[in-house]
């Protein structure tokens, strides 16, 4: 419906002369049922998965063709209105917040999968494939594409590259960028770079590995061209309990220590895993305090090898059971636990706020004994699940937000466990980007001159400031403010920046 | 020995910024031939030197970028480990700074990944002369920009490396080399096929007379896929696959200009005259011949690759691909947002900038 039609009873919108100017302009490029600026048509859009962070944008648009999404962008390049890029909205960080003064751009209409080239392993597909989707294209060539989000299900590909999304399969087999070889991508100013090809690498600069984790502020994806790998013969799945979660860690350093890279190595404590369990009848034992998931794949004698190897390991660091899968319908259901980890910890509280730091392995105990120590001081339960082959630590904390304080308190014992992250020399954030929501640890994390040597890049691509401004790199301002707040170890950060 | 000389190398940034003096970075010189010719003030950047933090469980090295590649190897070798890409030295005085500047592969890198995919973290030093870091020494990070990537490859025109974070994996339990004689082409048709299925391919080329790869896993996944493959065990296939990544093959030798092609794998044999030898699987294809540039980067193109001019000639002309306007463009202004003043290396990459 067009935004200037009013329904029989419905006040008529009131948009000042520089919108109606811009909707004007946008019904230009688009059809009239492509822009959307009322109530509830954009409802749907005033939030991501960081389902507390929410704004009604000021009108989405939902074009079908590059063209048109080059001509929206050069509209609001012109028109100096900002423009946020959403795909399937499942980030965790906040990355599709709209604004309320800006341009809503979904992508939802570019699903086409453009090709499958067997013979050189590619898929070239439209930023609004789904993860899984392309894999599922790729089956009959024996292919895969192999980051595997647990939101795989719903997320795109484009969403994919602008976070550099991980999955319970990066240990071994890397992260969205490295699974990347081609991007098309726009400029705020309507200009069409190709990047990359279906060769390794290209020449001049790594921009793919730039756009990569950029969240939205660099550039528009249109097009992703992936790396696809042979299925592999094989996968078996060790589940090993421990009745200590400092055991667990150290089996995880044992196994990585003999030279074994499992496909996936995840772990999780005594409250998530009996969520998990609760939720998805995987068969996981509710009396370990921690459980170890151990993924291998490769060729079946390979595979057969390794996993004995595997086994001695865990039972030598003090599993107290390890289970191997019977077939592949028990591999799946083992997995199935850890996949839905996140709606079974759901389950257990009205909200959850889902951490995302990454540390060096060799800190998860006294990480984990101090998450503990500060659950019980800010009196909320927390959930751990654990990449564990890669460092990358999902507390998630429970609380009810429609109790007053908890939402705060929850805010207050991420910030702290964020905060544990860096002091054990880790990040922030390990696959859910920083968005909106980790704008302020990012004051933490970098300094007055690496923040603005970020603002440098993005001015480099956009540098009026107008695409997905206010995510992912905080003002040096914002900073200010925030420092004023927390000042660590009695030194005050940004000391030259004036106060306000 | 080792020492921490960012500060002398922070104060010789700074006042070269002050009188706009164009810096040469130097590291042991292993790989001045590669990119253009280099001009500006010598700024050695090897005393600089030192692992910092090795970390063999947590899979990660961090090492100051004077460091010899050999000494970082020796220390990985000792702990069972590897850089997974096999940087080619080019030389005895290799260093870890330079390796990722030019970020070069070896022959492992289509089936472990390229240099770009290992670094983790850097410290640079900015042309403004500010000492930054990114990234750091965990596997997912995605805490900003990608500065680290970015700075791999980029031959020093964006900054100083300071420091190197990497990821390092276990050297394989189990390695052996198989060769097949067969032409150029029948190479490719195995390669394609075998690549398509789970082969624990490591290692993939053609020599000009015999198809030559290695496989690489435990023992018993590597024993059964040979038998499956069939083919001629090579003995000394350690010795064969170092001297392809330092180029001290056969065919590398002699002063003829030569050409790399980075071009999908699959690309059938192209027509040029000239010598040729396929690695990566066919992904990089090398060939002496003395064609002009011209024709030689309109092939590339034309086969969905680009080429490098790697080797010889006179080093004043466009040595990497030229760049389309618009990512040109975009390449000027990046390197204005860490060099404003255009003092690291200016030319080295493109004549341009």
């Amino acid at each position: 419906m067009p935004c200037y039609t009013v329904s029989m009873g419905q006040k008529p919108p009131t948009h000042t002369p520089e919108k109606q100017a811009l909707l004007v302009a946008l019904r230009g490029i688009l059809p009239d049922h492509s822009v959307l600026c009322e109530g509830e048509q954009v409802r749907p859009y005033e939030c991501d998965g960081l389902t507390a962070y929410r704004a009604t944008p000021g009108v989405v648009c939902l074009p079908s063709s590059a063209e048109q999404v080059q001509q929206i962008l050069r509209l609001c390049n012109q028109m100096q209105y900002p423009v946020v890029a959403r795909g399937a909205g499942t980030g965790l960080s906040g990355g599709a917040l709209p604004l309320e003064n800006g341009v809503l751009l979904s992508l939802a209409k570019f699903i086409r999968i453009l090709e499958i080239d067997a013979d050189n392993r590619t898929a070239r597909v439209e930023c609004g494939v789904r993860n899984l989707a392309i894999s599922e294209a790729a089956a009959p060539h024996g292919l895969y594409y192999a980051p595997d989000p647990s939101s795989q299900i719903a997320c795109t590909i484009g969403g994919n590259v602008a976070e550099n999304s991980g999955g319970v399969h990066c240990l071994k087999y890397g992260l969205t960028v490295h699974n990347v070889l081609g991007l098309k991508a726009l400029t705020m100013d309507g200009e069409l770079l190709e990047i990359g090809s279906k060769a390794l690498d290209a020449p001049g600069y790594d921009l793919l590995a730039l756009l990569h984790g950029s969240e939205g502020l660099l550039g528009v994806l249109l097009e992703v061209t992936v790396k696809l790998l042979p299925q592999p013969e094989r996968a078996q799945l060790a589940l090993a309990a421990f009745h200590d979660v400092t055991q667990a860690a150290q089996a995880v350093a044992a196994i990585i220590g003999a030279g074994i890279i499992p496909a996936g190595l995840e772990m999780m404590d005594n409250l998530a895993l009996c969520a998990a369990e609760d939720y998805a009848h995987a068969g996981y034992p509710r009396d370990a305090a921690a459980i170890l998931l151990c993924e291998l794949d490769g060729s079946n004698e390979e595979v057969s090898e390794l996993i004995m190897q595997v086994r001695d390991l865990l039972l030598a660091n003090g599993a107290y059971e390890v289970h191997t899968a019977r077939d592949d319908a028990e591999r799946l259901k083992m997995w199935a636990g850890r996949k839905a980890a996140f709606p079974a910890v759901g389950r257990l509280a009205p909200d959850y706020y889902c951490m995302d730091g990454t540390i060096p392995r060799r800190h998860l105990p006294a990480v984990l004994t101090r998450i503990a120590e500060l659950s019980r001081k800010y009196d909320l339960p927390v959930a751990n699940v654990f990449h564990a082959g890669d460092g990358n630590l999902h507390p998630l904390i429970l609380y009810d937000a429609n109790q007053a304080d908890e939402r705060t308190r929850a805010e207050e014992f991420g910030a702290d466990i964020l905060q544990l992250c860096l002091d054990a020399g880790g990040t922030i954030t390990g696959e859910h980007g920083v968005g909106v929501e980790k704008l302020n640890q990012m004051c933490v994390q970098f300094t007055a001159q690496e923040l603005s040597q970020f603002h440098e890049i993005k001015h480099a691509f956009d540098p009026k400031d107008l695409l997905n401004p206010g995510k992912a790199v905080p003002t040096l301002h914002r900073c200010a403010e925030h420092g004023a707040m927390h000042v660590h170890h009695g030194k005050l950060p940004f000391p030259e920046l004036e106060r306000f | 020995m080792d020492a921490d000389r960012s500060a002398e190398l922070q104060a010789a940034v700074r006042e070269a910024a002050a009188s706009k003096t164009q810096l040469q970075i130097s590291g042991g010189g292993s790989k001045k031939f590669y990119g253009r010719a280099a001009t500006g003030t010598l700024l050695s950047v090897t005393q600089h030197r030192g692992i910092v933090h090795y970390e063999p469980g947590e899979l990660i090295i961090t090492a100051r970028a004077g460091t010899p590649l050999a000494e970082i190897e020796a220390a990985l070798a000792a702990h069972g480990q590897m850089l997974p890409f096999e940087p080619p030295h080019f030389g005895p005085t290799a260093t870890l700074g330079g390796t990722i500047a030019c970020g070069l592969s070896g022959p492992r890198r289509p089936y472990a990944g390229a240099a770009r995919d290992f670094v983790l973290g850097v410290k640079i030093i900015n042309g403004q002369g500010d000492i930054l870091k990114f990234g750091g020494e965990v596997m997912k990070n995605v805490a900003g920009f990608d500065v680290s990537r970015l700075m791999t490859g980029a031959l020093g025109t964006l900054g100083i490396l300071l420091e190197i974070s990497l990821k390092v994996l276990p050297k394989p339990q189990h390695e052996l080399t198989l060769a097949f004689a067969c032409t150029p082409q029948e190479a490719l048709t195995h390669i394609t096929e075998w690549s398509g299925q789970p082969v624990p391919l490591s290692g993939a080329c053609h020599d000009g007379a015999r198809l030559v790869v290695r496989l690489s896993g435990s023992k018993s996944g590597v024993t059964a896929c040979q038998r499956k493959l069939r083919g001629d065990m090579v003995h000394d296939g350690d010795k064969f696959w170092q001297q392809l990544r330092e180029h001290q093959h056969d065919f590398f030798k002699g002063d003829a200009l030569l050409w790399r092609f980075s071009v999908p794998p699959a690309t059938p044999l192209f027509n040029l005259p000239g010598q040729l030898f396929i690695d990566w699987g066919g992904a990089q294809r090398w060939l002496k011949n003395p064609l002009s540039a011209d024709v030689i980067r309109a092939s590339a193109v034309k086969l969905g690759g680009h080429a490098t001019l790697f080797r010889g000639g006179e080093r004043i002309g466009q040595v990497f691909h030229p760049l389309p306007p618009a990512l040109l463009a975009l390449h000027k202004r990046l390197k204005n947002a860490f060099d404003p003043h255009g003092i690291f290396n200016p030319g080295r990459l493109y004549v341009e900038f």
